[in-house]
């Protein structure tokens, strides 16, 4: 019977696992605020992940995602946008302002140093 | 908290243990108030070192993210957990386990924060090049002002032993200078009025007097930083694949945990005490970060040294690429030979000649256009006026000078001009000699022939026979007629000839040749761009401050063949090392969480999870160590 109960338990978290990580993710995302006529801004925050995870910027403008990182694992030390070549170091509980050229449309990841993490830029 | 602190902490808990998993065995000692103090040093351990793996794991948890510090997080806390439960039921509890994975762990991450940080060295030894000051003449005196302040035509005043502070020309003095920071030129280059200098280098002998031509980002050392710093952040294409598997590798092995309990308790029946420890050692000992940084570290390591050497790489594709060349493709002037031919023969009126061509020819920087000039003002010749200036693609150029059509250019131009016999003979005789032949003509007739020559570089010879030993096709390019082209083919031993083709059929051939085989293109980075894009791997050689970066997916900072080879070495060893990497990272994980889940425990191996834990950090820290060493890895 123990047994039973067991397997059901052990289903019931796979199960819960499955659905957690590999089902739809609530895909959060943000449209930059421009600051002003020739410039945009968003702001992300570094907490387990990237909130939000999805920035999307206007074609052409100059833009600047700024990252907050509150979260001190090593595992957000640096964000990197291999499509940018941009590889910097966050510091833990500061802004961190990164320059995005936005000249051509499309969609960029980026992610932490180790590429657990990923967030994404869309240019539009 | 520092990492370093952390693990401090966590050793300095753990100790106690240690110790008495040492000394039990042998003399039957325990710690005073057994479990309790184990319960209490613990506790210390996951409060205090073990923390923030516990917060990320559930702020990643929140949004949906799995990471290494969640597989930590939840292997520690279950062995923690259960030990509290046991111990308030008097069973045998285990929160060494949970001490131990933990100071491993942080120990692994300790080495690991300090090696990842040398491979990164490169950026910082580049940045550190940069000169901080230099003299400047303003308004007739000179000032020492920093260099953000220094403008394009500042004139500039660098003494024996100072670091150059921009790129510039030399206008007064000469000098040995030291370039091998920037270019990796070891011997000291002899400078004088004309010559251009390179930022960052040291002048060593004399007194130079230079007008600054390129400041601020548009300087040699800034672009080669900018590129070095794009290449180590970006990814070779067989990360794609890694990528995908890191995206499901934790939840995965949660999974993979928890079958593993399931099948221990439940099927074989062993006690939940047994059952969980395999659990926790497979949580353990799956370890993504080896995954994570067998990319990234070989690629800081291999992009950095090739930037000490003047070799930059400009991404990980270009690494991959560069793995499968079987024909390297050599434009002829300027990479094979020196690219500075001089006139050797001039058939005809030599004024007349000579007045015509220098005429057609001043405002062209072609090498045949500079020696013609060349020898124009060394023997005194003044160019005069032109009109209707126009260059004809592959022939040569024309022009109305003192009213009559006047041309200079090779054989092709003279399908709609004659030769006469004389002139002909002559010129199949320089040919045969090896030397392009410039036709200057005048009112529709060839007046005089012009014989220019271009030698081969010293290092040419060396650096086509490492190929050749390396089994690679070599191919020569050429604008120049076959007898010129197989002449020096033949000096540094060149397989294949392509003459007489034109700048802008280059690229066609390229891709003929590419259909039997991956083809590396070698050029300048200016005239040759079409070509080096066509190639499968462009390399640009630049000659001064002028490299074109953009053009090229290997560019040659200093202008020596022999690089070529190294660069295929290093591009070669770079990419094989990160394969090296991946294929531990995955083998240590496909071996590791099998043995961690006791599939062949009926064979005497099974891993317990403080060895888990220990396994797990020297994984990370073995790929880190691989790619240092490609520092070390000979390349010819």
């Amino acid at each position: 019977m123990d047994k039973i109960l067991l397997l059901i338990g052990a289903i019931s978290l796979i199960g819960f696992i499955i659905w957690w990580f590999f089902g739809k993710s609530s895909n959060k995302q943000t449209v930059a605020v421009a600051t002003s006529a020739d410039h945009q801004e968003v702001e992300v925050l570094v907490n387990g992940g990237y909130t939000p995870n999805t920035v999307v910027l206007q074609q052409g403008t100059p833009a600047t995602i700024v990252f907050e990182r509150k979260d001190p694992s090593g595992c957000f030390n640096e964000v990197v946008f291999p499509d940018f070549g941009i590889h910097e170091t966050l510091p833990v509980r500061k802004k961190h302002a990164v320059n995005i050229d936005t000249a051509t449309k499309g969609e960029f990841r980026y992610s932490c140093g180790m590429n657990m993490f990923h967030g994404k830029v869309i240019i539009k | 908290m520092t990492t370093k602190n952390r693990f401090v902490i966590s050793l300095v808990l753990s100790l106690p243990m240690l110790i008495e998993m040492i000394a039990r065995p042998l003399t039957g000692w325990m710690l005073p108030g057994h479990s309790w103090t184990m319960f209490a040093l613990t506790t210390g351990v996951m409060a205090v070192s073990a923390w923030p793996f516990m917060r990320t794991a559930w702020v990643a948890f929140r949004n949906h993210n799995a990471n290494m510090d969640t597989l930590i997080a939840i292997g520690t806390s279950t062995a923690y957990i259960y030990s509290i439960y046991a111990m308030l039921y008097h069973q045998p509890v285990f929160f060494e386990v949970a001490a131990f994975v933990v100071t491993f762990i942080l120990l692994g991450q300790t080495l690991e924060e300090k090696m990842k940080a040398q491979t990164s060295s490169a950026i910082e030894k580049l940045l550190g090049l940069q000169a901080k000051d230099a003299e400047v003449a303003r308004d007739g005196q000179i000032i020492r002002m920093p260099l953000s302040e220094i403008v394009v035509g500042d004139i500039v005043h660098v003494k024996p032993g100072q670091k150059i502070a921009v790129d510039g020309r030399v206008i007064e003095g000469s000098s040995t200078v030291n370039e091998a920071m920037v270019t990796g030129e070891s011997m000291p280059v002899v400078k004088k009025p004309g010559d251009t200098v390179i930022g960052a280098t040291i002048n060593q002998t004399g007194m130079l007097m230079l007008e600054a031509t390129k400041v601020g980002s548009n300087t040699l050392l800034s672009q080669i930083i900018a590129m070095v710093q794009h290449a180590q952040s970006s990814r070779a294409p067989i990360q794609k694949t890694v990528d995908a598997i890191s995206n499901i590798f934790v939840p995965t092995v949660l999974i993979v945990a928890i079958i593993t309990f399931v099948v221990w308790y439940a099927i074989i029946d062993v006690s939940t005490a047994t059952a969980l420890l395999y659990s926790v050692a497979v949580i353990i000992i799956a370890c993504p970060c080896a995954l994570g940084l067998a990319t990234p570290t070989a690629l800081m390591v291999g992009v950095g040294r090739g930037a000490k050497l003047g070799i930059l790489i400009k991404n990980g594709e270009v690494l991959e690429a560069a793995s499968n060349i079987q024909t390297v493709v050599f434009d002829k002037t300027g990479t094979i030979t020196n690219g500075n031919p001089i006139v050797t023969d001039i058939i005809g009126d030599e004024k007349a000649v000579l007045t015509i061509a220098a005429t057609l020819e001043h405002s062209s920087e072609h090498p045949i256009a500079t020696a013609i000039l060349k020898k124009a003002t060394t023997l005194g010749i003044k160019t005069g006026d032109s009109r209707d200036f126009h260059a004809i693609e592959g022939k040569g150029v024309a022009a109305t000078i003192a009213g009559k059509p006047s041309f200079a250019g090779n054989i092709k131009l003279l399908t709609d001009h004659k030769l006469e016999i004389q002139l002909e003979q002559e010129m199949r005789r320089l040919q045969d000699e090896a030397k392009t032949v410039v036709i200057v003509g005048s009112d529709h007739k060839a007046i005089g022939l012009i014989a220019i020559q271009d030698t081969p570089k010293e290092t040419a010879e060396s650096a086509i026979a490492q190929l050749k030993a390396q089994n690679y096709r070599t191919v020569m390019m050429t604008g120049d007629n076959h007898g010129v082209a197989q002449a020096i083919a033949d000096a540094v031993g060149i397989d294949e000839v392509l003459a007489d083709i034109a700048p802008s059929d280059k690229a066609d051939h390229v891709k003929q040749l590419q259909q039997h085989s991956k083809v590396a293109f070698v050029g300048d980075g200016i005239n040759d761009a079409p070509a080096l894009a066509a190639a499968n791997l462009g390399i640009a050689m630049g000659s001064g401050t002028d490299i074109a970066i953009e053009s090229g997916g290997i560019v040659l900072v200093k202008n020596d063949v022999r690089d070529v080879v190294t660069a295929l070495a290093l591009s070669q060893k770079t990419f094989g090392r990160i394969k090296l990497n991946l294929f531990w990272a995955f083998i240590y994980n496909i071996i590791g969480i099998p043995v961690a889940a006791g599939v062949f425990t009926g064979f005497g191996i099974t891993l317990s999870p403080e060895l888990a834990g220990l396994a797990m950090a020297l994984s990370s820290l073995s790929v880190v160590i691989s790619s240092l060493l490609l520092s070390r890895t000979k390349l010819n």
